[in-house]
């Protein structure tokens, strides 16, 4: 279980939120909103254990994060703006690179599945410079159909740039990973497909 | 911005809250003292001091410089313990601290740079020699250019304060280093050099107009260091209500 | 335990091999700034012979500066940075190997070439070994030191320049050392105890900036 207590977030010198608390169990989904600039990626990133907070306090499985960071981030995974595709390498290099960095198996029959799976067939050798937005996305979120141990799953936009497909096949594979007892904390602009409506986080109420 | 919830947030800025006014209380008194003692000093040095026998009344600027070049290497190490301090105990005020000591230090070191350089003119015919002493008070300088330039050229103050400390650390560890080194390559590349601690038996008011000195520096550099920290501290909390309150005061004080 | 490690080292290896034109750049501009100084100064050769061992250290070390910044820069804009900093394998390991890689990528070359611009110098033959020697242990120490400055001034306007002005001092005992290596070789009175410093530096600073290294990365990503 993830427990959120009293988080405030301070943004240089302006506070964005305070006070913000949730709960998130096994099998849930939640979707974090709010307007722009209101401190969703900045939740993100503190629940992560990227950022630190200013006031407040992250619990995984009854530990705070910030006491045993390894564990935590053994069962994390974290897939942000920047979706982590270096040019030079081409879509298998990196997401094998992204895998052994994490310390996931970087097996190459297992990620180029995973990358036919989420439409790369074509371009699997290719340099990632080539790519267009969206594929680039698909090259980071392959790593999801690898990391299926991994608990915690917190996605930033992961819709952005996929086109309608991809869309549906991405929210049946986060549903998925519920239904087998993981947790997905997302954010989005988006309306998906899920088979169950997620649970809502609006970072608005706790805004300064 | 201004509205009370806001401001109730920052519940652990309660020290500097605290700190503000009785650094406001103490700064002057220490100013007070570095005044009476710099002129006490001064006036041992220039006055009451014999005359050198060797070196003549040139001599006499030692009374600036040496209390600057402790100084110099003081404030540093004084800078790398608060941040030591800050990013163990993650207290805001230590990372004030640190940046308020760090142009005071500068400061100290060009002073001793500069009155090096016009005591070397006569003595060894040189405004600059590349004497150990010397070599590593100008690269102490170069740090404190590095620490400060860092703070500054960082805009989110938590990313600035945490930098900070890391490059005043990472520069305490290579002060001695530094110091070894340039003393070792002086060695090999001068071989006798002027040594300036060897001033032939320093008379007892040389002493003592140096340590008057020394601690004049130390009291001016409490008072300016106390008085930085505390703009420093209105600036960053300046969305906080205690901080409102404070200026509204003042403002009337002045207006009455 | 060394995955990351590992993961880390072959992949900055097999980047720096498809941008070879970075490093190219990092030696044509260690051989142009030696080829400059019998311009500046003359070339007479006894007088090039004097400055040969500092010239080609002060030249190596701006090499070695002019390529740190590109150490995290591109990690960090991808986000590469942030999932690395999420590993569960401690970040001073994966460093440590950012730093192994940029050295094998940037120091090596500069040490492979710089006996040939020994000789343009004139430089005593017998001092080569140690100059090669010399540069070895002390390159990887501006490295992991470099790395730190890096690390701290990662995303920031003007960050070349303040990078420069935060390392070089902290540069100056290896430029003393080194140099001093191999004058101390060519003048005939034996390189050891210069040596051994560089060695013990690069032992100390092995097991010290890592970590400050890592500590600086999570402040600038925070």
């Amino acid at each position: 279980m993830l427990e959120v207590d009293d988080l405030a977030c301070l943004k240089g010198d302006r506070l964005l939120f305070r006070g913000l608390a949730f709960r998130l169990q096994a099998g849930e989904l939640l979707r974090v909103a709010g307007p722009n600039g209101v401190g969703k990626t900045s939740l993100l990133r503190l629940v992560t254990g990227l950022a630190l907070a200013e006031a407040g306090e992250v619990r995984w499985q009854g530990t705070p994060i910030r006491r045993d960071r390894e564990a935590f981030h053994r069962e994390l995974l974290y897939l942000g703006h920047a979706p982590a595709i270096n040019d030079l390498l081409s879509p298998l290099e990196n997401l094998r690179f992204a895998c052994a960095a994490a310390g996931d198996g970087s097996d190459e029959e297992a990620c180029t599945q995973a990358l036919v799976r989420i439409g790369l067939a074509n371009q699997l050798d290719l340099p990632a410079r080539v790519l267009s937005q969206g594929q680039r996305r698909r090259v980071g979120l392959a790593r999801l159909f690898l990391s299926a141990r991994r608990k915690l799953w917190v996605l930033d936009e992961p819709f952005t740039a996929l086109d309608v497909k991809a869309v549906a096949d991405l929210a049946q594979a986060l549903s998925d990973h519920c239904a087998g007892g993981g947790m997905v904390m997302l954010t989005t602009h988006q309306d998906a497909p899920f088979a169950v409506a997620p649970r809502v986080l609006d970072v608005g109420a706790y805004a300064c | 911005m201004n509205s009370p919830e806001r401001s109730r947030s920052i519940f652990r800025f309660a020290a500097p809250h605290n700190f503000y006014p009785l650094a406001g209380r103490l700064a002057p008194c220490f100013a007070a003292a570095a005044l009476v003692l710099g002129v006490v000093g001064l006036w041992l040095g220039f006055f009451v001091a014999p005359t050198d026998a060797t070196q003549g009344e040139v001599y006499r600027v030692i009374f600036i410089h040496v209390p600057a070049a402790w100084m110099s290497m003081f404030v540093y190490l004084v800078m790398a313990f608060w941040s030591a301090v800050g990013l163990v105990m993650n207290t805001r005020l230590s990372f004030i601290m640190s940046q308020a000591l760090a142009p005071t230090g500068a400061m100290f070191c060009f002073i001793a740079l500069w009155t090096g350089a016009l005591w070397g003119k006569p003595t060894w015919g040189a405004y600059w020699v590349w004497d150990a002493r010397l070599t590593s008070q100008l690269l102490l300088l170069f740090l404190y250019f590095g620490f400060i330039a860092l703070t500054r050229a960082i805009e989110d103050p938590r990313r600035a304060d945490r930098a900070g400390a890391i490059i005043a650390l990472v520069g305490a560890v290579n002060v001695p280093i530094i110091y070894f080194s340039v003393q070792w390559w002086n060695t090999l590349h001068q071989g006798a050099s002027v040594s300036l601690n060897k001033a032939p038996s320093m008379a007892a008011t040389m002493l003592l107009g140096m340590l008057v000195m020394a601690i004049a520096a130390w009291m001016y550099t409490i008072a300016v260091v106390l008085w930085r920290a505390r703009s420093m501290i209105l600036e960053r909390e300046r969305h906080t209500e205690w901080v409102g309150a404070v200026l509204e005061r003042e403002a009337q004080g002045g207006r009455a | 335990m060394l995955s990351t490690f590992l993961a880390v080292l072959r992949r900055d290896l097999l980047l720096a091999w498809r941008g070879r034109a970075d490093v190219l750049v990092t030696l044509a501009f260690f051989v142009i700034v030696v080829c400059l100084f019998p311009f500046g100064v003359g070339a007479e050769p006894n007088q090039l012979r004097a400055i040969a061992p500092g010239v080609l250290w002060v030249a190596a070390l701006l090499a070695c500066l002019l390529s740190l910044h590109r150490l995290f820069a591109q990690d960090h804009a991808d986000g590469t940075l942030e999932q690395l900093l999420l590993s569960s394998e401690p970040a001073a390991l994966w460093v440590a190997a950012k730093v192994l890689a940029f050295w094998l990528s940037t120091g090596l070359p500069v040490v492979a070439v710089a006996p040939g611009l020994a000789l343009l110098l004139d430089l005593e033959q017998g001092a080569l070994p140690v100059l090669v020697l010399s540069l070895a242990l002390g390159t990887p120490i501006l490295g992991l030191l470099g790395a730190v400055g890096a690390a701290l001034t990662l995303g920031l306007r003007g960050g070349g320049m303040l990078l420069a002005l935060l390392v070089l001092p902290l540069f100056v005992p290896v430029l003393i050392f080194g140099a001093g290596a191999v004058e101390a070789e060519a003048s005939g009175t034996g390189a050891a105890a210069h040596l051994l410093l560089l060695g013990g530096g690069l032992a100390g600073a092995l097991a010290l900036a890592p970590w400050a290294c890592a500590a600086a990365l999570r402040i600038s990503t925070d």
